[in-house]
């Protein structure tokens, strides 16, 4: 064996579920090839998201963990514990945020519903004429590209990390992690190989490579969901939520078609990330200009005055979306030793310590202390 | 900042041109005007306040140069050629246009040929101190001086590699200063070569002989520019020896890197150029490998203002179907034989690539230090993980040193291409304008 | 008309200035003041450095939108503003 498990992946979804069994003690291999995939180019948002009570479940079980992980995470992973404020436009959107608010507060997460003047007083950014908002204080923002660095580099509690290369005299005693830069070429029972023909083993591995993950499990039934985003030049006290219109969970849940929603993050260096888009019928990571101009409208018709402001970047990036809206955490139905951990389309970073938990009690088959049968592969993937 | 003003005047009209020229330089004033005969409307952009791109860059107090005069006097007779400086490409709003901003403005501007003029900029390697106040470019002084800049009695070293740091230090002296160093990195016997093989270009030996300053020294290079608010002095290295001279300025360029993104964005291929970046590929009628757009100039490699008008006058050409004469073609061989010594007699020595320590900058925009950048695998590490490159120059300043210091290659560009206000991108929308 | 003889009055940081007509707001900030444009990120002070827009370190408020010194020139009731953070 060249490791307890094997993780392939080093994203947030895959550095999480290292970091997760290294802390319960196991010896893991990271093995990933180095472009980077929905990590570095999402949001990287921590936002309790209540679009159906598994979704909600998980979402604010994962950032219980977070709050627990960043109070040991350094300053370059970037969090803000700025919240959310969940904008209403006109009445009916206040109605659905009255509900949002009750199902929240019975989910023991902390929210307010406050109206118009409260919200030009909170963001006097926002445009007139808006109803209200709903703020939860407690979600924040992470620069997840380093907060994936920062769990990767965290070894367990004895022993020394290694980087890189194989080593045959693995100390079975304490946590560690090694990341192996690689690509996995194929999948087999107990074993990976890789592209330059060698191979390595393991009882248990966690598959946590997104969307790519198709190359080495074509039947698994994700979707790629492209999104745009842009950044401002640094206009620091112009917002200091994080702003989401609440048709964000309308675009949020498609299936199909082209569509924006406001989403605006103030980023600790003072910049504005400005999102968002989705849109099915593509995997061409190409910007796309009359998108960035619809998403950035609609940004303007919420915050007028960023019409006068500076874009900086864009970029785009791909989420992988599962059929039912659900990650994929669990056993794999048919090969034995797999653990499935994708299929987060926008919320990967905020449920990837929820996740983490989930895979690493399944692997060491110890209690979760979150309900995971929700989030089975097995519905929708068919068993043996 | 008022975040209430409204933004300044922008419509979605659709401009439309049968030829758009992108630079307005001396490629890109050539090809407008070979061009202009044809009778087809023609549209020059460039994103200086005046015609003339850097070479011919000339303050409001001085005439113009002579070829330049010549151009715009020969231009001004085609009332279909028209103009529009101080503006910049933003983005592709199609294969056939492209997404324009100016100060007060944003358009987008339809073609049917485009001839990419963007000229080059010049290569600023980081060294302890370049980022004190008071430390410029090269051809950045030259280029502030021509448009102002006090200089009178200020002690000015000028550094780097290169014909530019003459060019540099005769402006900064005929403004007054007292160059007290021209330190160039090349060997005397590479410089001495180049000399040599001027006579095949008479009017550059003249130049070449009418700038060469008293205080120009090679194998010399800038070790570090001192001071505590703004520069005080500089150290150099003189052939075995370190020299220290106190000055107000230090004027730094180590040559020139073709500007190639919007080529690159709209799909245009690369070549690697002699310094190990990228220019613009063309074939023998500057034709780029897009059949509509045509590539002139600096662009395609850094060679000096009489390529570039050589190419700019082929590509027009080409953009209107004709073909180049031979005589064209012999005057493009010829100016290419020159670059071409300019790049064997200039090359870049190694030590240049070690000057800067742990804690000096090397994105500027993001005040990141060369030590976290050195650590990384790649520009994309250095980017997610430092912040290197993510600020308003979009790695262009520290792309093209991290290309010299550890043969990274840029990125392919995206949108926009350089900061450009939320106004101008929500105009390129497919229903053209029309608000959400 | 000898254009270097025109005389263009502006605002630099709310005080009145004036240069040549022709002169360049990078040039200005040296005519009529310290020369700095702009903080980075780290406190530093900067100013124009490669002259021709790229580096974009003579960033300054013109009339209250972000332009680049160096390839703007004064003009008549401009409002310039420099040291705006990074």
């Amino acid at each position: 064996m060249d490791a307890e498990a094997i993780v392939i992946g080093a994203g947030i979804v895959g550095a999480a579920c290292a970091y997760e069994l290294c802390q319960r003690g196991l010896q893991v291999l990271v093995v990933d090839d180095g472009p980077g995939g929905a990590t570095h180019a999402g949001m990287g948002h921590l936002v309790v998201m209540d679009d159906n009570p598994a979704e909600l479940a998980l979402s604010s079980a994962s950032l219980a963990i977070w709050r627990d992980w960043l109070a040991r995470m350094d300053s370059s992973c970037g969090y803000s514990h700025c919240g959310t404020l969940w904008i209403t436009a006109d009445e009916e959107e206040m109605q659905a945020a009255a509900e949002k608010h009750k199902r929240l507060q019975a989910a023991g997460i902390g929210c307010t519903l406050i109206d118009a003047d409260a919200l030009a007083k909170l963001e006097p950014a926002l445009r007139r004429g808006l109803a209200g908002a709903l703020q939860v204080a407690s979600d924040g923002v992470v620069y997840a590209p380093n907060a994936a660095r920062w769990l990767l580099g965290q070894d367990g509690p004895q022993g020394p990390g290694s980087q890189g290369g194989h080593d045959a005299n693995l100390v079975k005693s304490a946590g560690s992690i090694r990341v192996l830069r690689a690509q996995v070429r194929t999948l087999e029972d107990g074993r990976v190989c890789l592209a330059d023909g060698s191979t390595r083993s393991a009882p248990h591995i966690v598959l946590a490579a997104g969307l790519r993950a198709a190359a080495l499990c074509p039947e698994l039934p994700l979707q790629a969901k492209k999104g745009h985003l842009a950044i401002s030049a640094r206009y620091p006290s112009m917002v200091r939520h994080q702003l989401v219109e609440l048709g964000y969970v309308k675009s949020a849940h498609e299936r199909s078609g082209t569509s924006v929603a406001f989403n605006v993050q103030p980023r600790p260096t003072g910049q504005l990330l400005i999102g968002s888009s989705r849109q099915f019928d593509t995997t061409d990571n190409a910007i796309e200009v009359p998108i960035l101009a619809r998403m950035l409208r609609r940004a303007s018709h919420y915050l007028p005055g960023l019409d006068a402001l500076q874009i900086i970047r864009s970029w785009t990036g791909f989420r992988a979306a599962s059929p039912d809206g659900l990650p994929l955490i669990g056993p794999h139905p048919q090969r034995p030793g797999l653990w499935l951990a994708l299929g987060h389309e926008g919320l990967g970073v905020t449920t990837a310590t929820g996740t983490a938990h989930l895979i690493a009690a399944g692997i060491c088959a110890s209690a979760s202390a979150l309900e995971g049968s929700a989030y089975l592969p097995a519905r929708c993937l068919p068993s043996l | 900042m008022n975040a209430t003003r409204p933004a300044p005047n922008t419509f979605a009209n659709q401009n439309a041109c049968a030829i758009l020229i992108v630079g307005a330089g001396p490629a890109g004033l050539s090809a407008a005007l070979a061009a202009a005969p044809s009778g087809r409307s023609i549209v020059v952009l460039d994103d200086n306040p005046a015609p003339g791109g850097q070479v011919w860059r000339h303050g409001a107090g001085a005439a113009p140069p002579g070829p330049l005069q010549q151009l715009q006097e020969a231009l001004a007779r085609y009332p279909h050629v028209r103009m529009r400086c101080g503006t910049r490409v933003v983005a592709a709003h199609s294969s056939h246009a492209l997404l324009l901003e100016s100060a007060d403005s944003a358009w987008v501007q339809g073609f049917e040929q485009l001839i990419l003029c963007t000229g080059a900029r010049e290569l600023l390697l980081p060294f302890p101190g370049w980022t004190l106040h008071g430390v410029t470019g090269a051809g950045g002084l030259q280029a502030l001086i021509k448009s102002g800049l006090p200089v009178r009695g200020q002690r000015i070293v000028i550094a780097g590699s290169g014909p530019l740091l003459l060019a540099a230090a005769a402006s900064a002296a005929q403004a007054g200063a007292q160059v007290l160093r021209v330190a160039e990195q090349s060997s005397w016997g590479q410089v001495a070569a180049f000399g040599a093989g001027l006579l095949r270009w008479p009017g550059k030996l003249m130049q070449a002989a009418t700038l060469l300053p008293p205080a120009y020294r090679c194998d010399s290079y800038v070790l570090a520019a001192q001071g505590e608010a703004s520069l005080q002095s500089v150290q150099l290295r003189q052939g075995a020896h370190t020299v220290q001279l106190d000055c107000e300025r230090l004027a730094a360029g180590f040559g020139l890197v073709p500007s190639v993104e919007l080529g690159r964005l709209l799909g245009c291929a690369t070549r690697r150029s002699a310094q190990g970046g990228l220019a613009l590929q063309v074939d023998a009628e500057q034709t780029t490998s897009v059949p509509h757009i045509f590539a002139a100039g600096e662009c395609t490699g850094a060679g000096g203002a009489e390529l570039s008008m050589a190419e700019g006058h082929i590509a027009g050409l080409a953009a209107i179907g004709q073909a180049a004469t031979a005589a064209h073609m012999h005057a493009r061989r010829r100016w290419q034989d020159f670059a071409s010594r300019v790049d064997t007699h200039f090359a870049l020595r190694p030590e240049l690539s070690s000057l800067a320590q742990a804690d000096t900058l090397l994105c500027r925009c993001e005040d990141v230090a060369y030590g976290s950048v050195a650590a990384c695998k790649n520009w994309n590490d250095a980017k997610l993980h430092q912040r290197c490159g993510m600020g308003a120059c979009q790695g262009r300043i520290c792309g093209a040193a991290a290309q010299i210091l550890f043969g990274w290659d840029a990125p392919s560009p995206r949108p926009p291409l350089s900061p450009a206000r939320v106004s101008t991108l929500s105009l390129a929308g497919d229903d053209n304008g029309a608000l959400q | 008309m000898n254009i270097a003889q025109t005389v263009v009055h502006f605002q630099l940081n709310g005080q009145a200035a004036q240069v040549a007509a022709g002169t360049s707001i990078a040039a200005a900030l040296y005519l009529c003041g310290d020369g700095v444009a702009r903080h980075s990120v780290s406190g530093q002070a900067r100013a124009p450095v490669c002259g021709m827009g790229v580096c974009q370190e003579c960033r300054v408020l013109v009339n209250g939108y972000s332009q680049l010194a160096c390839q703007t020139l004064c003009a008549p009731g401009m409002v310039v503003e420099t040291g705006a953070a990074a």
